[in-house]
Formats: C-alpha cells, structure tokens, sequence
C-alpha cells in the first residue's frame, strides 16, 4: 500500500460566476489515489463530487474557473495544462464513466463505433482493426451477442447495457486512472452489483486507480478502499472505510451513516440531517460550512478549518471530532 | 384487519409485433386481428391481498412489471383479465377513462417517483394540491382554500410555499408537495412508487417519517413500489417479489428479508450494498451468518478439497447447497 499517488489533488478549489453571484464550489479539496487503489467521494446533491470530477478532468463549465490548487497526474499539473497537454492524457491516462449514459453517449451513432473512435483516437488502434476491437470490448464488459449489438444505437439499449457501454468507452484505451461518477444511478440493485463487480475486476487486473463517485455510503463502503467524504464543498472526513464505518469523527459522517436505510434497526432510528447544505452564494460563508447545521459547535469553529490526523491515514476537518472509540448512537445522541 | 383491497388473478398483456406501419396492420388483418399476435405477459395471474391500516411493499427490478401492476391496480390503465376489489366495490370492469371520473377514484391514490416531474410546472403548490378536490370532490372556494391548507400541514408545507411554482422548491418540499396532493382527498390506499428515489438520503429520511405519522394519522394503507430493500424492511408490514410478471415471494418484510426462499429474492437481497463495519469476508454470500462477520474464514481442508468458509463442513454432511444450509442453521 505504499504505491506513488496516480493522482494528487491539493487544495483546488473551484468558482462558479452566476448572474446571482460567485458560487464557491470547492475550497481547498485535498485527496489522492494510489495506483490500483479504489477510493470513493460521498455526499449529498450539491456537495461537490461531480465538480470536483470534473475539474479534474478540464471539463468544467465555462463559468467556472480554477481559482487554487494543483492536480498532480503522471508529472503534470492537469489544472494547468494546456489544452493540447489535456488532450493528450484524457481519455488515454485518464477517463471518466458519467453520470446517466443515456445523455453521454452519441444518440446517433451505433456504439460499437463510438467505442472505435475512442480506439482509434487514444488506443493506436489502426482504423481497419477498430470496429473488430470494440467488439471485443463488448464482450468484455459482459454484453451478449456483442458481434450485433455493436451496430445498436443508444436508445436500443437498456439502462444497464448503455452504462456497460459507457464503461467500455472508459477502458477502451486502458487508463490507469478511471473516475466513475455515479455509475450505477437508476439501476436495479443486481444491475448495480454486476456493473461495481466488472469495475473492480478490470481495476484488479490493470493496476488502475479509481475515483469512485457516489451518494450511496453503504455501497461506497463496500466498494471502495477509503472514503472522502465531501459537504458543501469541503472535505470533512477521509479515511480508510472501515475506521470510517466504524468509527466517523466528523459529525456529518456520523449523521451521514445514520441516516442510511440500512444501519438503522426502524423507521424512528432513521436520523435526518437537520438543515440544508448552505447557500454557496453568501459572502459571509463560516469556515466550516457545516457549523450552522452542527450540534457539536463550539467557539472554536470560527476559526480556520483544521486537518487534524486522527489516525493513520484519518483526516477530519473539524475542531469538536466525535471521540473514538463511541458507538455511533451515543455519539449523535450526547450532543 | 379488514380486507381494503383484494385482487384475483389480474393479467395485463401487451401485443407486440402489430407495428403501426400498413403492412403490420395488413399482416394482422390477414391473421385474424390483434388476438392472435404474441403477447407479452407484464403481470400474469397476479393475486394479492392488502388489509385496512397496512404497509405493503412491492419489490423487483426493472422491467418485472411493477409499474403495469400499480398502473392497473391504481387503474390508469385497463386490465386483460382478474379483478380488483376495493373495500369490496368491483373496480376492474370500468374503462380507465371511465374510473378517472368516478367516485371510487379518490379513494386510490398515488405518489409518483420523482416529484419534480409530476407536478404539473404550470400550476402552484396550492393549484397542485387543490386540482384532485376540485376534480373529485367538487370542493370550490373558502372551503378548498381550508382544505388544501390543513392537508399541506399535515404533509410539513408552511402556508408560504403555497403560492410557489415546482421550480421554487427543494427536491424535499416538492416530495411534500406530492404527498399532500394525494392525501387530499383522504383515500383509502396510497400507492407510493419510489418516492424517495429523487432524494438525498439525509431529507429521505423525513419525508418516510413523515409517511409513517400520516399512516398512523389517517388510517390509510400504503402500497410501497421500491427496488432499495432496505426501505421497505424498514417501512412495510408485507412484502412482495415481483419477477417477469409474476409475484414469486410474499411474507411478512422481516422475515422475508431475513430468511428469503425464492432464489430470485436470495440473489435480490444479496446484492444490497450493506456497511462494511467490519471488513467482510463473505462479500455477497447468500449465508452471510454473524459468524462471517467476526472472523474470517480460512483456506482449510476438507477431504481432497480446501474450501474457505466456515459451513463447509455442513455443506458435506448434508448434501445440500448452500442456502438450505444456512436457513437449517438458522433455525437451530
């Protein structure tokens, strides 16, 4: 586990120009993923995971604008990159699986040739050995009968067999860094499982490092190697997934898993979160964009949000971290 | 309990292969009308029972033929055969442009999965709520105006959100706003397909609590369509396991979740992403005893095998697969 980071995020922060005023997005999100490791982004709608993706990516909306921070990949700065340099990773180094294939991939051209552009484009795949190739892809990410369905278009498709698609697309050129942002969204729970189980086979089998994208703390737990989770912008916990399922030191971590379906024994146990994720808009945001909804706050919270080690490899970012060592109930309770 | 609704044997099928082009129709007319194109059975024979006061959950992936069963149950569309009685009035017979003026139509109604879409964006919160009432009940004026205020209190809506447009409120107080619509008219069944699905964890929390009060409030009976189980362990009294039309497990949620029989619910269960608390040795195994959790089985032999688990032994013994094991030690 001592690999080099595939990927170093430091403290990039992104900002949204609205005709209501700058949304501040991200602010100072540190992270990093190691080759063939998996690691998960969790938090609500609206938290930041998806523009952290895709700043990453170089794809932000025109109105956003990198205003800090770096994003080491292979040596270089993809944040301060020139378009030519981007080009040259993305989609080769690096790719992405987007949120609902349906709008991703191309409605007008069969898929099999929207896996053969990729091919031809990033995989040195002459043009004559493309088309055969991306059925070959197919059949890898499980679609039967792939010699036929190659000629399908999107639409012909079922939800599952276009996320496959948008998968093969991904892996086409052999990445060795895959961001997968929400991928199993709208799926059927055996779907899901499925298309999570052929991600992590070709991670395992190709040494590729993967940023796995989800609201879903159960499945993230499951999935992934460690959790970052993300709220209104920040990072407030990263931590191996079993330090953080077991014991989170963020309150927000702490109601996060509380409020899943699964850990609660009944209804009444389900915890709601009270409050909503801040208005990014306001001038006057606290340090820690969670204070105003947190039970824990102290006079301390105004100061500069801090990154304290709680452990090896656990960062939170709060001044009042729940103790250790608390079974989760007790812990949301005594506030 | 008293039975509310009680459906026998209900089918819905579809012709395929009619096409609308001339040819289609041709080849239809030739072959003795739209009878005898291949059909698709999306509910087949479907009988089920839900009491007074009780929460039903309707589970499957999709394309099992969830959303035809709560479309005919709901009646939005007209059946192909069995009959759906509600509090003992036969409502299958009617035509579904009929049943959409008559007065049992009040008594079913639905929420629908994500509310941003079903509202119709041209209406307000108060217009939305009020459009049932004014439909069925013929509720006009100071009365409505009461009406659709107590129901949007009920449902956590302050009287200020009224007058707002569906684009003016957050995916939660929309949900609400849903909700409120389809208890206005004080029915008998609500029929809720994934209402949470558009929602973050964190407000689905309140608007199932939310859900839960109205039921013990209002008496009413909850037909719960979902595909997340553990929404409906938590929420419903009975469950139902729906697969190509056809129900293939019914029981009571927990023990239906604890001890699934059917393979389909065993491979449904199976694959619902659960906390990994603890790191998990038996991944997606449908045993997956406590045992599993609190230490990891190692590779050891048995016989000229090595098998890594810690019911091999059992599985040797008593020659049966896996889960007929586990459901006897289980019970032991």
């Amino acid at each position: 586990m001592t690999a080099p980071p595939a990927l170093c995020v430091d403290r990039l922060s992104v900002e949204f120009r609205t005709r209501s005023g700058l949304v501040r997005a991200l602010d100072d999100v540190t992270f990093s993923v190691r080759r063939s490791e998996t690691i998960a982004l969790v938090g609500e709608s609206g938290s930041g995971k998806s523009v952290t993706a895709y700043a990453i990516m170089g794809l932000l909306d025109p109105a956003g604008r990198v205003t800090n921070g770096q994003a080491m990949f292979d040596g270089i700065d993809l944040l301060a990159a020139s378009p030519k340099q981007l080009a040259a990773v993305r989609g080769r180094q690096i790719s992405m699986i987007f949120q609902n294939p349906r709008t991703a991939l191309n409605p007008i051209r069969p898929v099999g040739r929207q896996i053969a552009d990729v091919l031809i484009r990033h995989g040195k795949v002459p043009a004559r050995e493309a088309p055969q190739q991306a059925v070959e892809m197919l059949r890898a990410v499980g679609i039967s009968d792939p010699g036929r369905r190659a000629s399908a278009y999107p639409f012909e498709m079922s939800g599952g067999m276009c996320q496959r698609v948008m998968i093969a697309i991904a892996l086409a050129a052999k990445p060795s860094l895959l961001i997968a942002d929400e991928p199993t969204t709208g799926l059927d729970v055996t779907t899901q499982a499925v298309i999570m189980d052929l991600i992590s086979d070709l991670a395992t089998e190709r040494g590729m490092a993967t940023i796995f994208i989800t609201h879903d703390l159960a499945l993230a737990s499951q999935r992934a190697r460690r959790v970052v989770v993300m709220h209104a912008g920040h990072v407030v916990e990263n931590a191996p997934t079993a330090d953080l399922c077991a014991e989170p030191r963020h309150p927000y971590t702490a109601e996060l898993i509380a409020a899943t379906p699964d850990s609660a024994a009944s209804l009444d146990d389900l915890a709601a979160i009270p409050g909503s994720l801040p208005d990014l808009r306001r001038t006057d945001l606290p340090p820690c964009r969670y204070s105003e909804r947190c039970p824990r706050k102290t006079e301390l919270c105004a100061q500069p949000l801090p990154q304290t080690a709680v452990g090896a490899e656990h960062i939170v970012a709060c001044w009042n971290p729940l103790p250790a060592h608390v079974p989760l109930k007790l812990a949301i309770g005594a506030s | 309990m008293t039975v509310l609704l009680d459906v026998e044997h209900l089918s819905k099928f579809f012709p395929v292969g009619g096409g609308p082009n001339q040819l289609a129709r041709l080849k239809r007319r030739l072959s003795g009308g739209a009878e005898r194109l291949p059909k698709v059975y999306a509910v087949d024979n479907v009988s089920l029972i839900i009491k007074k006061g009780e929460t039903v959950g309707l589970v499957g992936e999709s394309g099992c033929g969830k959303s035809t069963l709560v479309r005919a149950l709901t009646r939005l569309i007209d059946v192909s055969g069995g009959s759906i009685k509600l509090g003992g009035r036969e409502l299958a017979l009617k035509p579904a442009r009929v049943f959409a003026r008559d007065r049992d139509r009040a008594r079913i109604q639905m929420v629908f999965q994500d509310a941003g879409d079903s509202i119709n964006p041209r209406f307000t919160a108060f217009d939305a709520i009020a459009d049932p009432l004014r439909r069925l009940r013929h509720t006009r004026g100071k009365t409505l105006k009461e009406r659709v205020e107590v129901v949007a209190g009920q449902c956590g809506l302050p009287p200020v959100l009224l007058s707002r447009f569906p684009h003016q409120l957050s995916g939660g107080q929309r949900a609400r706003v849903g909700i409120a619509r389809a208890i206005a008219t004080e029915p008998d069944l609500l029929v809720l397909d994934e209402p949470t699905a558009a929602l973050d964890v964190s407000v689905q929390a309140v608007i199932l609590q939310l859900l839960q009060q109205l039921r013990r409030d209002l008496g009413m009976s909850y037909l719960f369509v979902s595909h997340d189980l553990s929404l409906v362990r938590l929420l419903c009294d009975h469950v139902m396991v729906m697969y190509l039309g056809k129900i293939v497990e019914l029981g009571p949620a927990r023990a239906v979740f604890e001890r699934p029989w059917h393979p389909y619910t065993q491979a449904l269960v199976a694959a619902v992403p659960r906390f990994a608390l603890e790191p998990q040795p038996f991944g997606r195994c449908p045993i997956g005893a406590s045992d599993c959790k609190s230490k990891a089985p190692v590779l050891r032999r048995i016989g000229s095998r090595h098998v890594a688990c810690h019911f091999a032994e059992e599985f040797v013994v008593q020659r049966v697969g896996p889960v007929h094991a586990a459901q006897a030690t289980r019970q032991i």
